[in-house]
């Protein structure tokens, strides 16, 4: 008994000081899970966007030609109902499948680069081509996607996939 | 537990789930119904199709033939098609004719100058079969003249494969599909065969309001069909060929109507063959599909 009580006197600091590293380690492994969590998901907000740096210079430097019909936010809004709405959302906000058009990346690239966007798809990462919808339709929804103007960086991260 | 239920849910219950739950979206559909132009099913979506040809023939009777195509687009570059083939003969009788399940591919992942997209079917049909979906090799009229009762004791197991290549430019499609058919048995030459067609919609802009008649909804075009021989006698010879002005009509609640006149343009051809479709896509069955098999929301 004499031997075991100072070896009990010892072990309860040495039992208080591997607890708190445990505490300490696990506090750094969730702060690292999260913080690992965060540049996943800031990773993939960045790779739902990275086609639109691919539009080549050209693409990039068309105009809008139907940037000043009263008619095209209201027509692209119609067709962006019948046919980008399933995915993109009804508001455009991003849904399970497809990322938000409101995004500052979105809202900030050119009219051309989005028309490229649309024309293209990214088929990869299942945007189907619409090059079926004539060109004027596509300037239309272009017209429209630009007219949402852009959420805080936050909220988009929040409702892309 | 019965037929009828998977886990205690009905048929019935899903198919009504499928119908009125699922929401459908307008299609952008070509008018063609033999040439395919170079745009896949969206993913996740599947279109229900259905389709009549009516056609007269010279020495015989003439027949309604019609198939049931289930289009599912897997992803982005791969569509998946099933059919279900039938036909109705006049004064003779009404067969189920056969199934075909194809496959289309898009290699390229941006928009070219022309695209292409590999197209491969796999078909076990009898000879009744008379939806003539594609006409290949030396298929001619009078092989659809004997009865019913003969015809469907033949069957075919064959391989189909075709370059769709599409390219679309102000507005304008324009298809070419050549084809080749290879019938499994050993002794059979391969088939060939093309498709050309060209479409444009009605109007290019769309209109602000949502419309049924709005001429956008309205694309119209031709296709040119026919057999090429094969690899015994390649050419024009005992070949059958069609030209068929087309039109689609595709509505905002996702039903699309096509209709097209065929006619035939030599004496081993149909003289007329009448064609019409109905289809409307469903959006989000692929992901309706996976929750129902247990996939969290």
């Amino acid at each position: 008994m004499k031997t075991t009580l100072p070896l009990l006197h010892c072990a309860r600091p040495a039992a208080l000081a591997m607890a708190a590293l445990l505490t300490f380690r696990v506090s750094c492994a969730s702060a690292q899970s999260q913080d690992s969590a965060v540049v996943k998901k800031d990773h993939h907000h960045h790779l739902h966007y990275a086609e639109l740096a691919n539009a080549p210079e050209k693409a990039r430097a068309r105009p809008n030609p139907l940037a000043n019909d009263p008619d095209a936010i209201a027509a692209g809004k119609k067709l962006f109902e019948q046919h980008c709405a399933e995915c993109h959302g009804s508001a455009a906000e991003g849904g399970k499948k497809a990322p938000s058009l409101q995004a500052e990346e979105v809202q900030r690239a050119t009219p051309g680069t989005l028309f490229w966007i649309l024309t293209n798809g990214v088929v990869r990462r299942g945007m189907p081509v619409w090059s079926k919808l004539p060109e004027p339709q596509r300037w239309q929804l272009v017209s429209f996607i630009k007219s949402l103007g852009h959420s805080s960086p936050n909220e988009t991260a929040k409702k892309s996939p | 537990m019965s037929f009828s239920t998977i886990g205690g849910v009905s048929w019935v219950f899903l198919l009504s789930v499928f119908l009125f739950v699922v929401p459908a979206v307008q299609g952008q559909e070509s008018p063609y119904i033999v040439t395919y132009d170079h745009y896949l099913e969206e993913p996740g979506s599947l279109e229900v199709e259905y389709f009549s040809t009516f056609g007269t023939q010279g020495r015989g009777n003439d027949f309604h033939a019609y198939w049931v195509e289930f289009e599912y687009g897997a992803t982005a570059w791969w569509t998946t098609e099933f059919y279900l083939d039938g036909q109705t003969t006049f004064h003779d009788s009404t067969l189920f004719t056969g199934f075909r399940w194809e496959n289309r591919f898009r290699p390229l992942k941006h928009e070219h100058f022309i695209n292409p997209v590999i197209y491969v079917e796999y078909e076990q049909i009898s000879e009744a079969d008379k939806i003539m979906k594609e006409v290949e090799g030396h298929d001619v009229e009078s092989d659809h003249g004997d009865p019913n009762a003969t015809l469907r004791q033949n069957h075919n197991h064959e391989l189909e494969f075709k370059l769709l290549l599409s390219r679309t430019f102000k507005g304008w499609n324009v298809a070419v599909n050549p084809l080749a058919t290879k019938n499994l048995s050993p002794r059979n030459p391969w088939e060939f065969g093309y498709a050309i067609g060209a479409s444009r919609p009605l109007a290019l802009k769309a209109s602000p309001n949502r419309c049924n008649f709005c001429r956008e909804n309205f694309i119209a075009g031709v296709e040119i069909y026919g057999g090429l021989g094969d690899t015994q006698s390649f050419g024009l010879h005992d070949t059958s060929h069609y030209l068929a002005p087309a039109v689609a009509w595709n509505l905002p609640s996702g039903w699309t109507f096509r209709l097209s006149p065929g006619f035939g343009l030599n004496d081993n051809s149909h003289r007329l063959l009448l064609r019409w479709g109905v289809s409307r896509e469903f959006s989000g069955f692929g992901e309706m599909v996976s929750l129902l098999f247990g996939r969290r929301p």
